[in-house]
């Protein structure tokens, strides 16, 4: 970190990425004009349910989209370079050297044919020209630190001779080998026992702290962002609608999304009297996203201006950013609304 | 509490897996996925069974309504043996015992519309004439939620929480007393999941159902149930009314498990236990109590001796756990012996 | 992986009683008396009994059963009627032509359906991955005999083509009959293999397309390999799993393919030899090339699965 072109303050920015899958005759924008920022040497979390586009968002920053995927608009700042501008070699030296990813399935991520030493070995060799028997050693090293016992004989080992939470350390030992100095860790423990998903999200805190890497981390879990991360960004139908620091989320929530995602959780620590809160109805088909408000069709407060026009994503002082008409001047509904005493009361799904 | 009739009762179930090996495939080793589980299911009450991934909780609910045929213990339905059943009895009994998947989309058939998946049912359990089978599909389907001008659609065109509604349906459709659900609700995304956990609730309350709630979320069992059986390894290591379970915890691994999850409480910073390593293997299961191997608190007793379900001093009646230290523990006057 | 490799070859023992068993009853699944046959039609009555005595017709099945697989052990697999050499003899030389035949045929087929079938898959949908389908699709269909013949007339004798037209016009680089030299070799072998490179190819394209979308594919690319090095070292090992099992199937139809190659380009083979002998009702020789020829082939089926085993991972060794 000594020669640094630019001089940055976020070591990740997206500015109004777009990305679409195009099929015959219909242009799916899964992620539509996402913008947010993680700091150097922070966590920020990405929430969303399934459809929310943070899943290609995190694809789309290392330019790992498959066909028929395309980034088509919008730009990725990874230490104040524009990733898009890259060639695809010079993308490479940035792929599990300065940018690794972890992804949800522990199970089918690692090569089967490979052993775990090889699978590690191959970013010694190919990021830092290490020979066969280096990169051997700084994969027992590796293996080391993530807290695999007895190293030395697991890796020689192939995928299928360990448990899901082992190979989920052997993926962070992997995304870690060259340091990087961003994670992107999609869904790391959905797949996981609560016993060790605790285990590895603690992991991962940890090293992010020792080696002050920036992380950014996608799930569905707001418990899970509530305990791990620094930022938050809510995603709806591949839009940011909320972004903001984790205590502020959780203390007071604004987007009537967020509010209601938090209401509908059973929590584990304490009693819902009677029904759930719940969301009205389900996420939109691409085929037929509303032309307001994302959010309108479900959200109890839509008033004709949420239907008609979308709102911007807009910065408060403090930095925080809300995508809400509710928040704006030309609210055109009560005045006085109280977005989380109301949406406890909706019970009803349909 | 007052004394409720016994709908189900479970009593030493075992589940053996065989592994077949050696030259001549013969059977050289068990997976002990059930290894003595005994618990009764009162009518019209939610039980839980919540534990890890291969703690034997899907297994008990298969074994229950013999989709794998049980190696050993005894089922009582409604007070009859399920296990002396002979094929044809057993089938006409499951109209009484229903069971709802993980993935909805899984177990039915994709080729069939809605309105043939409801009706197949019926007809195998013949429990509603044939003229009146198209009037029950459409109150079905309101009863679930669903639109009576989707019932011709195939299950392809629903969402994932439509779907569920959908397996749903099917199981309410013979008039059963018990539904089993299997992570009914796990793969639904949040929002829908909330939707699901509410149906589910208000069925119960129309039609006195009784459910037998296998999940590995404990949000979602706090909400959904009566009491709560939780599993590790193949063995109940604590049941208890929802209250006593979520309050008066009794043993270290429902300790663990509960402050593993994660909690959007970001004011209360609670302590964390980190349980080490990963579950043993239900193959050659450790000796003694079985989570001895993972156990803060454990000593060469847990390590010897299996200990067994009890109510100790200071819990419910119906509480049960089996640890051998957990009054001192609660006491403070077992200290965990590992660091 | 040793104690695998002993419990497939105590496997294989049931087969091989099984196909000595089929071996042997052929003789009596004929119909007529086999002494009869051969002696002839109009053979008197003492010479037919004589031959019957010689051969020991005249014992119970079981004792006739366990004499043939006692002297089969030993390598004698009686004697040719046609020429009265021992059949091990008659098929010795043969054996090597027909194993060189099948051999050259897989490695080609391998070669390129391998090669196309990598192809195809990383371009999916294109004009090459189309293209190379369609010729695949007609190598599959066209029959092997006709295959031959339609090489040799281009290739070995010529057709009447404008001289402009390279290489056709030149018939002398492949010879239309025989075998050893590389000019005899060539197209035997293109005729026999093209049908199981055009197998390979498919099944290689498919496995291809389903490993490339598997999560450890993208866990590779996340790490920055190249990708041909992605290709050819991440994805093929994985992809080659079903195609070895598809390979190890192909050489034992090579075999029966071999029967009718060797006719057309009259390479004297086991293929020749088992047409030849059947026409000449010789029925040591059929017995015995028929069990050579099964042995073959449970021995490449024990290498397909042992090399199935080194490639999968997965499967407890034990």
């Amino acid at each position: 970190m000594t020669s640094a072109p630019n001089s940055y303050e976020n070591i990740l920015e997206l500015n109004d990425l777009q990305t679409s899958f195009f099929t015959k005759d219909l242009e799916v924008k899964a992620v539509d004009g996402v913008s947010f920022a993680i700091p150097k040497g922070k966590i920020l979390g990405v929430v969303g349910e399934s459809g929310s586009g943070k899943s290609i968002t995190s694809l789309s920053i290392l330019r790992l989209l498959k066909e028929p995927g395309k980034i088509v608009g919008g730009e990725i700042k990874f230490k104040g370079e524009n990733l898009l501008d890259k060639s695809e070699a010079n993308m490479r030296k940035i792929r599990g050297n300065e940018i690794s990813m972890i992804f949800q399935e522990p199970m089918t991520s690692l090569n089967p044919t490979f052993t775990v030493g090889q699978q590690i070995s191959e970013a010694y060799k190919i990021h830092q020209g290490l020979n066969k028997k280096q990169a051997k050693q700084r994969s027992v090293d590796m293996l080391k630190l993530v807290g695999i016992p007895s190293p030395e004989k697991r890796v020689n080992q192939y995928p299928h001779e360990l448990s899901g939470g082992m190979r989920q350390r052997v993926m962070i030992a992997m995304a870690l080998a060259c340091n990087p100095e961003l994670l992107i860790a999609d869904e790391p423990t959905t797949a996981l026992d609560v016993t060790i998903q605790a285990q590895i999200l603690d992991l991962i805190k940890d090293l992010q702290e020792r080696l002050g890497m920036g992380v950014l981390l996608i799930t569905h879990d707001l418990g899970v962002v509530a305990e791990t991360c620094d930022y938050v960004a809510v995603m709806y139908c591949g839009k940011v609608v909320e972004y903001t620091d984790t205590k502020t989320l959780f203390k007071d929530a604004k987007h009537p999304y967020t509010v209601g995602l938090m209401k509908s959780i059973p929590q584990h620590d304490q009693d819902i009297e009677g029904d759930l809160a719940v969301i009205r109805g389900s996420v939109p088909s691409p085929a037929e996203m509303p032309k307001g408000c994302r959010f309108a069709p479900r959200c109890p407060f839509a008033t004709e201006l949420c239907r008609e026009k979308l709102p911007d994503l807009v910065t408060d002082e403090e930095g925080n950013q809300i995508r809400c008409w509710i928040y704006s001047d030309e609210w055109d509904g009560d005045p006085e609304v109280n977005v989380h005493a109301e949406t406890e009361r909706t019970t009803e799904s349909y | 509490m007052q004394k409720q009739k016994e709908l189900l009762k479970v009593t030493d179930l075992k589940q053996y897996f065989p592994i077949k090996g050696g030259i001549l495939g013969r059977t050289v080793n068990h997976v002990k996925a059930v290894d003595g589980v005994s618990f009764t299911v009162y009518e019209g009450e939610t039980l839980s069974i919540v534990g890890e991934s291969g703690c034997g909780k899907s297994t008990t609910g298969r074994a229950i309504l013999r989709l794998d045929e049980p190696t050993s213990g005894e089922v009582e339905f409604d007070g009859k043996n399920l296990l002396a059943y002979n094929k044809k009895e057993m089938n006409k009994i499951r109209k009484n015992m229903q069971i709802i998947f993980q993935d909805p989309y899984a177990s039915i058939n994709p080729r069939h519309t809605v309105r043939q998946i409801l009706t197949e049912a019926m007809e195998i359990q013949n429990s509603v004439p044939k003229n009146e089978r198209n009037d029950r599909v459409i109150e079905l389907m309101e009863t679930v939620g669903l639109g009576p001008h989707q019932a011709d659609r195939l299950p392809h065109e629903f969402s994932g929480g439509q779907r569920q509604r959908i397996g749903i349906a099917r199981a309410l459709s013979v008039d059963p007393q018990l539904i089993i659900a299997d992570e009914a609700v796990s793969a639904l995304d949040v929002s829908i999941q909330a939707q699901v956990i509410n149906l589910l609730k208000k069925l119960q309350r129309e039609f006195k159902l009784t459910y037998l709630f296998i999940s590995h979320d404990l949000g979602v069992v706090r909400h959904i149930s009566d009491r709560i059986i939780v599993m590790y390894l193949g063995k109940i290591v604590e049941i208890a009314d929802k209250k006593s379970l979520f309050e008066n915890t009794m043993h270290p691994y429902t300790t663990a498990l509960l402050s593993a999850i994660p909690s959007t409480d970001v004011e209360k910073k609670k302590e964390r236990i980190i349980l080490k390593g990963d579950v043993p293997s239900p193959i050659d299961p450790p000796k003694g109590c079985r989570f001895h191997t993972r156990c803060p608190f454990a000593t060469d007793l847990c390590r010897t001796e299996t200990p067994e379900l009890r109510t100790a001093d200071g819990m419910l009646e119906g509480h049960m756990a089996a640890c051998h230290y957990m009054e001192d523990i609660k006491a403070g006057k077992h200290q965990p012996t590992t660091v | 992986m040793f104690k695998f490799i002993i419990r497939r070859i105590i496997q294989t023992i049931p087969v091989l009683i099984g196909v000595s068993i089929l071996v042997f009853s052929m003789m009596h699944l004929v119909p007529g008396d086999p002494a009869q046959i051969m002696a002839g039609e109009s053979a008197p009555k003492e010479q037919v009994e004589n031959i019957r005595e010689r051969l020991g017709l005249n014992d119970p099945l079981p004792v006739q059963y366990f004499n043939y697989v006692k002297d089969a052990v030993q390598g004698d697999l009686g004697n040719s009627m046609r020429s009265g050499r021992d059949v091990t003899t008659e098929i010795g030389a043969r054996f090597w032509v027909t194993l060189e035949l099948a051999i050259y045929s897989t490695v080609l087929a391998v070669f390129v359906g391998l090669i196309v079938g990598v192809i195809s898959a990383t371009k999916r949908y294109s004009f090459a991955d189309t293209s190379l389908m369609i010729i695949a699709l007609f190598g599959l269909s066209m029959p092997n005999f006709w295959l031959g013949l339609m090489l040799i007339q281009w290739f070995a004798i010529g057709i009447d083509l404008p001289s402009w037209v390279p290489f056709i016009n030149d018939t002398s680089w492949f010879k239309p009959s025989g075998w050893g030299s590389f000019a005899q070799v060539v197209l035997p072998v293109v005729t026999l293999g093209t049908a199981s490179a055009a197998i390979i190819a498919r099944m290689t394209r498919s496995s291809m397309l389903d490993v490339i979308d598997q999560d450890y594919i993208r866990t590779a690319r996340a790490k920055g390999v190249k990708e041909r090095v992605v290709i050819y070292r991440h994805a093929l090992k994985n992809a080659l799993i079903p195609v070895v099992t598809v390979v190890g199937l192909q050489f034992g139809g090579l075999l029966g393919g071999a029967v009718l190659t060797e006719s057309v380009f009259a390479v004297n083979g086991m293929g020749k030899l088992i047409i030849d002998s059947i026409r000449a009702r010789d029925f040591p020789v059929v017995q015995g090339t028929i069990l050579v020829v099964a042995l073959l082939f449970i021995f490449v089926n024990l290498a397909v699965d042992i090399t199935y085993r080194y490639l999968n991972k997965r499967i407890d060794l034990d």
